[in-house]
């Protein structure tokens, strides 16, 4: 039994536990905040040192630490750091439980870590409910109305949506005997076809479903724009992108590992995520046209962004042999994470002063906040694939994916998605910098929030103007295959 | 020599850039003066790495600065970020720093006072810094991206005193005109592109990739001829936009409205001799063409003299100038397009400093009369002895006298031209004798005779000056140059030796070369063309309008510029353009592209507002959603799988 591999979750558990006792006794409460990006910085580093140990597996072979997962648990850590440097003027403001707030933050991310080195399908039932209840409560954290709301929605339907999931796994066991992902694939590899099992079928569908939820996929979006606009800003953040980042972790893993073999099945699933793809796009960025609220709007662009992740599965599954969809995933969910996050923080320090997340409040917020608008105005090109920014790269890549399987129908879809986005996201920078500002003062901001949104802002020119260095990481990233 | 000198060159006028333009310009509005200063440090600097490298790349041969990757899509794409630092890099490396160092100086006396004096220089800094991107670069791309960059700072440039309507319209002119080349040059690009992805798998812009495989894209046919002749034609369609060669040429003389010292660098020095740089650049891509290389010879051959011609009968003596400048690199191109590669390079080098210097000190005269319109000149003589000595020395250069610098490479061309293209060398022979005539016809007219009173005209005579030393120095040096930079080619073996490294023939001998009868030939046409200009406006034994009558329809064409700006002004555009194909696209915006786009964002709105009233904030719904979603999924893989 390697206890090694599990170093970095089991210390982000440590740092959670503590965090929550010294709640209890430390008055200055932004040392909760150092406390837990302590934490995350170390599970960083015992990160990267497993990655330099090389794939390894433990619990007979139902955890495993191979690139992909570490892959993965970078950019949770990294955009877990980043929502609570946000959090910190955020929280500030709670008379109780900042101790709480920060553990829970901690502990979802340990369950999304798990996720993606889960390939068993109990296991990652387990670290995905883990994950999701710390996110119900954080989601309600407020106890406003409308945060009340967010979180009884979200606990709600994730519930329904947690059910239809294990459904889904329970069909697949009935099918197979086993719930590994390897010995499944075992399995399915010598099927003809699967209308003479329509269990599987049904198995495979209702998967499909329940992670789709996570992911914000249409039709399993209806979730979002509630949960997004009652929940705390920063716990937005997070959700659009830990939550969607460790839920494609997982689609990649259990479709790759477990449906990859036969060809007609990958293709199979290729197309229906081709399909949702196309229909995510179009139904997100459609609808966000008509958003007068930031977060709402920025929710409806989360779906529309897993909408054009899709295409990278749906490249993987008509291509299982290529990996080009799965490094474009990849590389597009780093820089998905670095720019939603810039765009949330801006948000956050605005709410923080203005106490509105109406776009037309925003108006003259250049001359406001110059450096916040700039910052904000950047993530938002990004978001609409403008270059130099990260968005830019991301799309080309992943829509290069998806024109090498020749899904070119899907990619046009995708384009003029990108163009109909355009306008509810420049929308935005037409009222920071041509608008006249309402009032005069500044928009002021915590160091840690200034520092939080300067990294994002940074990465996303950097990743904007030298992709390559990622984009080879994100080539040379495989997972251990049994 | 490090690598990082090569970057350095570079980076430090972007450096002086973003200096001026984010700290200066905003921060020390009242200390203007470190603008200048700071682009003065960061070009000199550059000049010092460019002499290095240039005593390195003649010791050493090529420096390859290794490659950054920029972009690299596995198995797609690879897109390099990489110096090419050869012969040719080497030696634009320093006529570029050089020029710009001189021009920048005297700069600080030409704009003295403007009330855009830091945007002036961040703009002069960002110029040099994509010159020297656009020498530097090792791929096409990167060439292409600092091409458009000296076109934009151009455009920036012509129209610095935008409230002028004049200069805006020529800013437009220009940045319009030369787009048409540009045009031709990404289709070349793209095609080089595409063509070797055919060759090798994968596609490249490697330049260096292009001079080995030129010979494999000349076999490869492509609409009738091969992939090296269209490749070779869409670059030079690029280069004829750049260097305002024929049928292109219309934008330059207009682009004299800019600041004088901006049409010393840009328009005479540098950025309009990319095109003959970019030729040079891809020789070997034109080698393996044969048509491309008549081209090229032929239309520099005719730009030559058709340009000349107009400079005969400017009134305007930037205008002469610039008419001067498209007739020079006309030469460029006609050497060229007769495999004298070196010989091409040679006369930009030489032709960077005499023409600069001819700007600078028209700029010089401008400052002391307020006019450039030489028949309200006459007599600086006098007043301004170093303007008039340093004006004197580049007329003599360009007009190609042995010893000065002109005569040297002038010289090479022609004997190229004579080899391969006789009837070409004709031409340039008679181009000679007219660009004799009308740079001493400038003289005359600016410097000699009694003084005509300026802008004011006869009645106003203000005080005759000369020029502040920052001004006069800069020339002096520029002068000295315009001398003895054509003795370079005595130096190891000479110029195309250098250049065409080992393969060049050593050039003649400062004295034996006039053992040769033609170089007598071509000086006696220099030297019939300064006498003409002395007898007709210094000794006036024939008045020059006697002359005009004479030639009254010579005179007429030449006056009107061939009425080139009418054919393109009223056929072209607004026959053409704006009566035919504007009017139909017109229709067709208004009715089909704005109904479709305005039907099409009106729908998307509306679906937009629709689908949101889906969104009722009902959990049930919600869950029904889900419900309905999973069936549908599962009843749609059903049926297809």
């Amino acid at each position: 039994m390697n206890f090694d591999l599990l170093t970095p979750e089991l210390g982000l558990c440590g740092t959670a536990l503590l965090v929550i006792l010294a709640d209890l006794v430390v008055e200055r409460k932004t040392v909760l905040a150092g406390l837990s990006v302590v934490g995350l910085l170390v599970a960083i580093g015992l990160t990267l040192w497993l990655w330099g140990q090389g794939p390894a597996t433990a619990f007979g072979g139902m955890l495993v630490m191979d690139q992909f997962a570490l892959f993965f648990k970078l950019i949770l850590c990294g955009a877990a750091i980043l929502v609570i440097l946000s959090s910190v003027d955020y929280v500030s403001k709670f008379p109780r439980f900042q101790g709480e707030y920060y553990g829970l933050i901690l502990f979802s991310a340990v369950g999304m870590m798990l996720m993606a080195a889960t390939r068993e399908l109990v296991s990652i039932y387990i670290s995905l409910e883990l994950a999701s209840i710390s996110l119900y409560i954080l989601a309600g954290f407020l106890k406003d109305h409308r945060s009340s709301e967010a979180g009884l929605k979200y606990l709600l339907l994730g519930a329904v949506a947690s059910a239809v999931l294990l459904y889904g796994m329970a069909l697949v066991f009935g099918f197979s005997g086993t719930t590994h992902l390897d010995k499944i694939a075992g399995m399915v590899g010598s099927l003809e076809g699967l209308g003479a099992n329509p269990g599987l079928l049904l198995g495979i569908v209702l998967m499909v479903a329940g992670f789709g939820f996570k992911i914000a996929s249409v039709p399993f979006q209806m979730w979002v724009p509630d949960v997004y606009e009652g929940a705390p800003t920063p716990i937005t953040a997070y959700l659009s992108v830990a939550s969607k980042a460790a839920g494609f972790a997982v689609i990649l893993r259990v479709f790759i590992t477990a449906f990859g073999e036969p060809a007609w099945l990958s293709q199979n699933w290729g197309m229906l995520f081709a399909i949702l793809s196309a229909l995510s796009m179009t139904v997100g960025n459609v609808v966000a046209l008509a958003q007068g609220n930031i977060k709402r709007m920025l929710g409806y662009s989360s779906i529309a962004q897993a909408g054009y992740l899709m295409v990278g599965l749906a490249a993987v599954g008509r291509g299982p042999g290529d990996f080009i969809g799965q490094s474009s995933i990849l590389f597009f969910l780093a820089s998905y994470a670095l720019t939603n996050l810039g765009a949330f923080i801006a948000v956050i320090a605005i709410s923080n002063k203005v106490d509105s997340d109406l776009i037309d409040d925003y108006s003259g917020m250049a001359r406001r906040a110059p450096l916040l608008a700039l910052a904000l105005a950047f993530c938002l090109i990004s978001l609409t694939g403008i270059p130099p920014t990260a968005g830019f790269v991301a799309k080309i890549y992943i829509f290069y994916a998806g024109i090498k399987q020749d899904l070119l129908w899907l990619v046009i879809t995708g384009v003029i998605n990108s163009v109909i986005s355009a306008y509810y996201y420049l929308r935005v920078v037409r009222v920071m910098y041509l608008g006249a500002p309402a009032a005069e003062e500044g928009v002021p901001s915590s160091g840690a929030l200034r520092t939080a949104l300067g990294l994002c802002s940074l990465g996303v020119l950097v990743l904007g103007i030298v992709p390559g260095v990622l984009i080879g990481v994100a080539e040379a990233v495989k997972f251990l295959m049994p | 020599m490090p690598h990082h000198l090569a970057w350095a060159i570079f980076l430090l006028p972007l450096g002086s850039f973003v200096i001026i333009s984010f700290i200066i310009r905003p921060f020390f509005t009242r200390w203007p003066q470190w603008a200048g200063y700071t682009t003065i440090a960061s070009i000199g600097i550059g000049l010092i790495f460019s002499v290095w490298t240039l005593i390195d790349v003649f010791n050493n041969g090529p420096l390859y600065v290794p490659p950054v990757d920029w972009v690299v899509i596995e198995g797609a794409v690879t897109i390099h970020l990489g110096l090419l630092v050869d012969q040719l890099t080497a030696v634009m490396l320093v006529v570029v720093t050089l020029v710009s160092l001189m021009v920048q100086v005297y700069s600080q006396g030409y704009m003295h006072g403007d009330g855009g004096y830091c945007r002036y220089f961040a703009f002069m800094s960002l110029f040099t810094a994509s010159m020297l991107g656009l020498v530097l670069a090792d791929n096409l791309l990167f060439l292409y991206v600092f091409w458009e960059g000296v076109g934009l700072c151009s455009y920036l440039l012509i129209g610095f005193w935008f409230h002028k309507p004049e200069a805006a319209q020529a800013a437009k002119k220009a940045f319009i005109v030369t787009r048409l080349g540009d045009f031709g040059f990404l289709a070349a690009i793209l095609l080089i592109f595409f063509q070797t992805r055919n060759l090798t798998g994968a596609g490249t812009f490697d330049i260096l990739f292009l001079h080995e495989h030129a010979t494999e894209l000349a076999k490869i046919g492509f609409l009738g001829a091969s992939v090296a002749t269209w490749a070779a034609l869409g670059v030079f369609s690029g280069a004829v936009g750049k260097s305002a060669q024929f049928p292109l040429h219309t934008w330059l003389p207009d682009a004299m409205e800019g600041p004088t010292p901006v049409s010393a660098l840009i328009h005479a020095a540098t950025m309009v001799a990319a095109g003959v740089f970019l030729v040079a650049r891809l020789f070997p891509l034109f080698e393996a063409s044969e048509q491309a290389m008549l081209a090229v010879a032929t239309i520099g051959a005719f730009t030559a003299i058709f340009a000349a011609s107009m400079g005969l009968v400017m009134n305007d003596i930037k205008r002469v100038l610039a008419y001067s400048t498209i007739s020079q690199l006309g030469y460029m191109m006609l050497g060229l397009g007769v495999f004298g590669y070196a010989a091409a390079m040679f006369h930009l080098f030489n032709h960077a400093f005499f023409k600069a210097l001819l700007f600078l000190g028209a700029g010089s005269a401008n400052h002391a009369t307020g006019t450039f319109d030489m028949r309200q000149m006459g007599g600086l003589r006098k007043a301004m002895p170093w303007t008039f000595a340093t004006y004197l020395i580049a007329s003599i250069s360009i007009a190609g006298i042995w010893p000065f610098a002109g005569f040297w490479s002038k010289d090479e061309i022609l004997a190229h031209a004579l080899e391969h293209q006789p009837a070409l060398f004709v031409l340039a022979l008679i181009t000679v004798f007219m660009t004799a005539f009308y740079m001493f016809r400038t003289v005359f007219m600016t410097f000699g005779g009694e003084y005509r009173g300026g802008a004011g005209g006869e009645h106003s005579k203000p005080h005759l000056h000369e020029s502040p030393a920052v001004m006069v120095v800069p020339m002096v040096v520029l002068a000295v140059l315009s001398v003895g930079s054509g003795w370079f080619n005595f130096v190891e073996g000479g110029f195309p030796h250098f250049l065409e490294g080992a393969h060049g023939e050593p050039a003649s001998f400062f004295f034996t070369v006039l053992a040769h009868p033609w170089p007598w030939v071509s000086l006696l046409m220099g030297i019939a063309g300064i006498l003409l200009a002395y007898a007709m406006y210094s000794a006036k034994w024939v008045t020059p309008e006697r002359m005009g009558q004479l030639f009254a329809p010579f005179y007429k064409l030449f006056s009107r510029k061939y009425w080139f700006d009418e054919l393109y002004e009223q056929v072209f555009v607004v026959r053409f353009l704006v009566n035919g194909l504007f009017w139909i696209n017109q229709l067709f915006d208004t009715y089909i592209v704005d109904g479709l786009v305005n039907g099409v964002a009106e729908g998307t709105l509306v679906a937009g507002r629709g689908l949101r009233r889906l969104q009722t904030g009902q959990l049930q719904l919600y869950g029904f959603a889900i419900a309905v979603g999973v069936l549908f999924i599962a009843g749609a893989f059903y049926l297809f799988a």
